[in-house]
């Protein structure tokens, strides 16, 4: 915060330290961009950075919907098998039933239309979100708790529903929401980065998104103070079902094929994204702006170092150590806030 | 004297086999402050969330300009004027003072559900409820940073913003030093000031005998005093929350 020291009170000297760890992860996203450019030309192909943009958009979708829910001082582990289901039902509606499954091109489908199958995929995570926010402000389980069981029950949902195998092959109008691009740019990161904005405006600009805020920044005071805490919560989930179910369709359209197995372990790479960009996990602190850098940033630095053929064990490692990091940077930085 | 503001008739409240509240009878009137006292677990925090319409009573009634209220939650009570500074303020650290002032109440433009935050018409109205509490709380700053002299105006300005008649503050001046509780005795000045019924629970002689007009004491769930700050002195006031006086 820019903010000036009540008169009377001595001058804080400004503090670098909070600009440095503010913008710890875009400088960190700006200079892994700079080293992979400089190791490897093709990094910066045009190709290639919508090749890495193209591979974000269905994290950073999940991504978008998980910053309001861990806004809240939630969290969702469902994410990964919300999508799997979500993406087998649009997959279904698609194509009309089961019937022909494995049938490949478009031609014979005697499916719904592509606006049908994709409301179905977000019907099905709205669905999933309102179920498991009923379940955390109703029983009073806790969301660790509540989405770990949507973890495994949507996949179990997926798995039954699909009998283990893919439906695979839609209609060209169905692809080109994975496919498709417009003016070189792939459609869903179109989406992403349309997505992206209005959820950065929702959560700034609208009463809503301030209730979001309040509720994870103290939940007693909020309803004390009339916001009604219950939906805020109920409703966090619902936004991040909503993200699964896009997301499932745009995956689904992609690959041609949904499959129950479809994002295992996704959740991990979406929490990710949202905490090294600076979302806290404890609620009340964070913004879309930090979770696209996020994004970017994980998905940058596994491209780059694919590019420069190190092994993936090693992204692992360093993911793993980038998120330990960011957040030991955060809690330092809110140390030295409060006690200023 | 006139007709009281709102007035309580053999308020009981009870949690299971706790007697919070016995058949309590108070009356408020226009523009006083009166103080409560008593010891921890008297009963006071009760009071305070009956009245604020948390807690519904056992039993008894409420009246409300001579009218039986039921206040079913804080904001049906916040409708009719009354507002709250709870103990520990119930403000959202990760938000600015502006935001807390607003929260639930926030001031829109457009039509729903296209709405959004006017944040300069928030931040000025702020501003001069600020002002008009003398206090040097800035609208746009994170409550987060704020000393606990600061903290208690935004939750007092936030009792300004509708045209509260009654406002009942817990224990104001229990976590601050010394230095702040005169700003908070003057924050609760300015409200006398504009006419507004100040209920002030404190355990600090000094804080109620210098802002309240009138004193009233619980002991275990039961009024045992309820006279003019003049005609009593901190010694029965101690004599009568520590029970060495029977009554007053
Ligand atoms: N929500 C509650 N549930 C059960 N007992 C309560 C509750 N709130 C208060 N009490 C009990 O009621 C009595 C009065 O408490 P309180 O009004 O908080 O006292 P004070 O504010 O005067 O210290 C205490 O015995 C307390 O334990
Ligand atoms: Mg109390």
């Amino acid at each position: 915060m820019s903010t000036l020291p009540p008169p009377g009170e001595p001058v804080a000297r400004l503090d670098l330290f909070q600009l440095i760890s503010r913008w710890a992860a875009p400088l960190f996203l700006l200079l892994l961009i700079l080293v992979f450019a400089l190791l490897e030309p093709r990094f910066l192909h045009p190709l290639n950075v919508l090749n890495v943009l193209r591979q974000v958009s269905i994290s950073g979708l999940i991504a978008i919907g998980m910053t309001f829910v861990i806004l809240t001082a939630g969290i969702d582990l469902s994410v990964g098998s919300l999508l799997a289901l979500a993406g087998l039902v649009c997959a279904w509606v698609s194509k009309g039933g089961m019937g022909d499954r494995f049938a490949l091109g478009a031609a014979e489908t005697v499916g719904y239309p592509v606006y049908m199958a994709a409301s179905a995929a977000i019907a099905v995570g709205l669905i999933g979100g309102a179920i498991q926010g009923l379940a955390i402000t109703r029983l009073k389980v806790p969301p660790f708790v509540v989405t770990l069981g949507g973890l495994t029950a949507f996949r179990g949902a997926a798995l039954l529903f699909s009998g283990g195998g893919p439906i695979s092959g839609f209609s060209a109008e169905f692809t080109w929401w994975g496919q498709g691009r417009i003016e070189t740019v792939p459609v869903p990161v179109i989406i992403f980065f349309v997505a992206a904005i209005v959820a950065h405006l929702v959560l700034r600009y609208t009463p809503y998104g301030k209730h979001v805020y309040a509720t994870g920044g103290n939940a007693r005071a909020a309803q004390l103070n009339g916001v009604a805490t219950n939906w805020i919560i109920v409703s966090v989930y619902m936004m991040s079902g909503f993200f699964c179910g896009l997301a499932a369709f745009l995956l689904s359209a992609r690959l041609n094929s949904a499959e129950a197995v479809a994002g295992s372990g996704l959740e991990l790479t979406v929490i990710a994204s949202v905490v090294i960009g600076g979302t806290s996990l404890f609620g009340g602190i964070g913004s879309i702006f930090g979770t696209v850098v996020g994004a970017l940033l994980i998905g940058v630095l596994t491209n780059g170092l694919v590019l420069l053929n190190v092994s993936s064990f090693i992204q692992q490692i360093l993911i793993g150590l980038i998120l330990v990091a960011a957040v030991a940077l955060d809690q330092y930085a809110l140390g030295r806030r409060n006690a200023a | 004297m006139s007709a009281p503001l709102i007035e309580f008739r053999g308020i009981s409240k009870r949690f299971g086999a706790i007697h919070a509240l016995e058949q309590l009878d108070l009356s408020l009137h226009a523009g006083e402050t009166v103080g409560l006292m008593g010891d921890n677990g008297a009963g006071k925090s009760t009071l305070v969330r009956i009245i604020a319409g948390n807690f519904q009573p056992s039993t008894g009634q409420i009246l409300l300009d001579g009218q039986e209220v039921h206040f079913s939650d804080s904001t049906d009570a916040r409708d009719r004027g009354i507002e709250v500074v709870y103990q520990d303020l119930a403000l959202c650290d990760n938000l600015t003072a502006a935001d807390n002032v607003f929260l639930g109440r926030e001031i829109k433009r457009g039509v729903w559900p296209f709405q959004w935050l006017d944040y300069g018409a928030m931040a000025r109205r702020s501003a001069e409820l600020f002002a008009e509490l003398k206090s040097e709380t800035r609208p746009r700053d994170e409550v987060r940073q704020m000393s606990g002299g600061q903290r208690q105006a935004v939750a007092i300005a936030r009792t300004r913003l509708a045209q509260s008649r009654i406002v009942l503050m817990d224990e104001p001046t229990a976590a601050i030093s010394v230095r702040q509780v005169a700003e908070v005795l003057d924050l609760i000045r300015r409200l006398k000031d504009q006419g507004v019924t100040v209920v002030l629970i404190s355990h600090r002689m000094p804080d109620v005998f210098t802002v309240a007009d009138r004193l009233v004491v619980l002991r275990r769930g039961n009024k045992v005093a309820d006279k003019k700050i003049a005609d009593s002195s901190p010694e029965e006031a101690t004599g009568l929350i520590t029970g060495a006086i029977e009554t007053a």
